[in-house]
């Protein structure tokens, strides 16, 4: 099962490199992580998609909260949650291609970024399985290349209020 | 004492840091990058510095320190070869748990990433093998750095921390002010165990029929013998150990198994099998102690107390996991319990095991074995030594015949499995310990591991007893390659190789004695106890092809258990 996994870690050097090192010696997975500061500039949020059976996902959880510079670290799989990725899509179009281009991505409220002669380049938002249908469908144009950002994720509502009120008293 | 905020150098700072965490001794070797740290240690005096032969070595020395008194052991080397020399005893304490803190040299800040002379990336190497490290880019993060390795080293899970010192930084000049304080917010072990947790497991032991203490060196390093002592006398409690868990319970006493997994005793093999309560305190149910984990104690209810979540279900899925320090969570536990248990079927068991299946080793034939020269050394020191054991049969035959009376005791590396930890290992631990006598046990493959630091022995005149059990042979390799690999003894026979390793001893001033016969033992060990102001070494040249047993193969279950050496004979 997928889980995405949010970690508060001190924003310092090293700190990131701590958590993959520790995925590649354990021999976890990592479908995509992304890392940013969040609204407290010493403190990252790194946001983590993995994949495994409870048991290893309950090491990963606990691996990750031994590493030193881990704050937090919040299993948001099954919660109410906000989840995000941003892809930049670079696309060949022909004679005639353009506008079946631009209308699928103004389908799925994309934008276009970039454009000459051979390709457009479009950025799209959402949910990681919105990103994965609009690449199914830009597939067949043929996809010059393509940048994933990696899910970020924060807890819905008043959960959040209630993380921040934690994190606030610490 | 010196007050606060006066400005010092980055070299006195150290000092000074290390002044205050109580440092006594400094295993290091100096080179170009640590140049400025050395030319102030010549003026220091309330500490001692070790110079060692290779850096591994004193890795291994700030271990066999640490692991026998409980302190944490210091390491300082140069950059580059020097650093990169200190990474398999930093792995090894990584594994075992001892709290070290390695200072590293490192090139000027500036020059760092641009491949200068001896530059190794030492952070990134080790940081999979640290419970955490440090790379100082600014002299006035130094005095809180050197606090908080010490405090990550020695608390929690102990463990090893390194701290990288570019040459500019140790340079530099700054206010001087040590923290009184750590301020970790993401470090924070837990050490109470969890109050209902603690009731629970004491009703279900209090209920067991069959239950059994599987005791590891998380009691150790809490302290926390006594009270196990107390819980298990007091309630009559059978006690089986892991290798870094020897001596945590007196090996002498009746309700003392001994050690359990792969080369464990039959009955404690049998009693982990058959009982119906485990309570894992301070073991992590490493695969030389379970075997085939699907069918490790398969009756048993479970309880797992341990400092380190990770450990909680990692390899052993438990029924009852109790988070916190071994010792308080003991004590507790033995607050909640109150008579004495009716075991007496379950001893009667257990005691049957032990007379269908005892050890057993050929003591007719006239011929050297390694198990008599340690039933010889047990009995001569009366289970009050230090032993410092190396890797392979000896080892094993370690844990199985010398009687540990005393924690902090047996010093081996167990989770690594370093071959060469022993010799230098015992060297930390003499220094550490002056009233019962270190003896380092080798075999005559590790032996000649990390052998340049004999003279680190002998030039500081420490009593230690060396001795080499010689086959031969890569011993345990040797059996492996006897039992599961076609008898094929491919690069395991030193017959031919071997140095001559009293003559070595001789060459590095030692004291040297050699014999194949057993009649020789009494007297050559008499005569090594009473030399005491220096080192010896002692070749004992045993029979090269005896195994060690019993054995459960790698992954197999207790019923696959080898108790001794098939005959062709019976085979067909």
């Amino acid at each position: 099962m997928k889980h995405t996994i949010s970690v508060l870690v001190e924003n310092q050097f090293g700190a990131f490199n701590r958590v993959a090192t520790m995925f590649s010696g354990k021999g976890f997975n990592i479908h995509s992580i992304s890392i940013g500061e969040t609204e407290t500039p010493e403190v990252s949020r790194m946001t983590i998609v993995t994949e495994g059976e409870d048991k290893i996902m309950e090491q990963v959880v606990k691996q990750l909260n031994r590493l030193i510079d881990t704050i937090k670290v919040i299993d948001l799989t099954g919660q109410n949650r906000v989840e995000r990725e941003l892809a930049l899509i670079t696309v060949f179009y022909q004679k005639g291609t353009r506008a079946e281009i631009i209308s699928i991505s103004d389908i799925f409220r994309g934008n276009v970024v970039d454009i000459n002669n051979k390709t457009v380049t479009l950025e799209i938002t959402g949910p990681p399985d919105k990103i994965d249908a609009v690449v199914n469908v830009l597939e067949p144009f043929g996809i010059k290349e393509m940048a994933r950002s990696g899910t970020v994720a924060l807890k819905r509502g008043e959960q959040l209020k209630h993380e921040k009120i934690l994190s606030e008293q610490k | 004492m010196r007050t606060s905020k006066q400005m010092l150098s980055g070299a006195e700072i150290f000092f000074e840091c290390l002044k205050r965490e109580k440092v006594e001794y400094i295993f290091g070797y100096p080179g170009g990058a640590v140049l400025k740290l050395y030319e102030k240690l010549y003026d220091v005096d309330y500490l001692k510095h070790i110079l060692v032969r290779h850096e591994q070595g004193a890795t291994h020395m700030a271990e066999g320190y640490a692991k026998a008194t409980g302190k944490v052991g210091v390491v300082l080397v140069t950059s580059g070869p020097g650093a990169t020399n200190t990474v398999t005893g930093i792995a090894d304490a990584y594994m075992d748990s001892v709290p070290i803190v390695v200072f590293t040299g490192q090139v000027a800040t500036h020059l760092i990433g641009n491949d200068a002379f001896q530059e190794a990336d030492i952070v990134g190497i080790t940081r999979p093998i640290t419970k955490h490290n440090f790379l100082v880019r600014d002299v006035n993060e130094l005095a809180t750095i050197i606090r908080k390795a010490f405090f990550i080293a020695s608390t929690g899970r102990p463990g090893p921390v390194l701290v990288d010192l570019p040459k500019d930084v140790i340079n530099a000049v700054c206010e001087f002010e040590y923290p009184e304080k750590v301020e970790l917010r993401g470090y924070k072990p837990t050490f109470l165990g969890h109050q209902n947790q603690i009731k629970k497991a004491a009703e279900i032991i209090k209920n067991a029929k069959r239950p059994l203490l599987y005791v590891g060196g998380g009691v150790i390093m809490s302290n926390g013998y006594r009270e196990l002592r107390l819980f298990a006398k007091e309630n009559n409690l059978p006690v089986t150990m892991t290798l870094q868990g020897l001596g945590a319970f007196p090996g002498t006493d009746s309700q003392s198994l001994g050690m359990l997994g792969m080369h464990g005793t039959y009955w404690a093999n049998q009693a982990v099998n058959n009982c119906d309560v485990l309570v894992s305190l301070g073991a992590r149910f490493d695969d030389r102690v379970t075997g085939k984990v699907d069918a490790f104690a398969t009756n048993a209810y479970k309880i797992h107390v341990d400092i380190d979540p990770t450990c909680i279900d990692k390899n052993v899925i438990v029924d009852l996991p109790i988070v916190g320090d071994v010792k308080h969570v003991l004590a507790e536990l033995a607050a909640e319990m109150n008579s004495p248990l009716p075991l007496d079927d379950w001893w009667e068991q257990i005691n049957s095991w032990r007379e269908e299946c005892p050890l057993h080793y050929e003591k007719n034939d006239g011929k050297l074995r390694t198990e008599f020269i340690l039933e010889k050394l047990s009995d001569k020191t009366k289970g009050e030594a230090v032993i410092v054991s190396d890797v392979g049969q000896h080892q094993m035959w370690v844990s199985q015949y010398y009687k540990f009376n005393n924690p902090r005791s047996h010093l081996t590396s167990g989770g690594l499995g370093t071959m060469g930890f022993s010799l230098p290992a015992s060297i930390g631990a003499a220094f550490g310990i002056k009233d019962r006598p270190v003896i380092s046990i080798s075999g005559d493959g590790g032996f000649q591991m990390n052998l340049q630091e004999l003279i680190t022995a002998a030039y500081n005149k420490l009593p230690i007893k060396f001795i080499i059990i010689n086959n031969s042979f890569l011993g345990m390799v040797r059996q492996w390659q006897e039992l599961f690999h076609a008898e094929k003894y491919s690069f395991t026979d030193l017959s031919a190789s071997n140095p001559n390793f009293v003559k070595v001893g001789e060459a590095f001033g030692l004291k040297s004695f050699s014999t194949n016969s057993p009649n020789d033992v009494d007297s050559i060990l008499d005569e090594a106890f009473s030399i005491n102001d220096g080192p010896v070494l002692m070749e004992f040249k045993v029979v090269k092809e005896d195994m060690v047993f019993p054995i459960i193969p790698s992954g197999a279950t207790i019923n696959e258990m080898m108790t001794k050496r098939l005959d062709p004979k019976e085979m067909v």
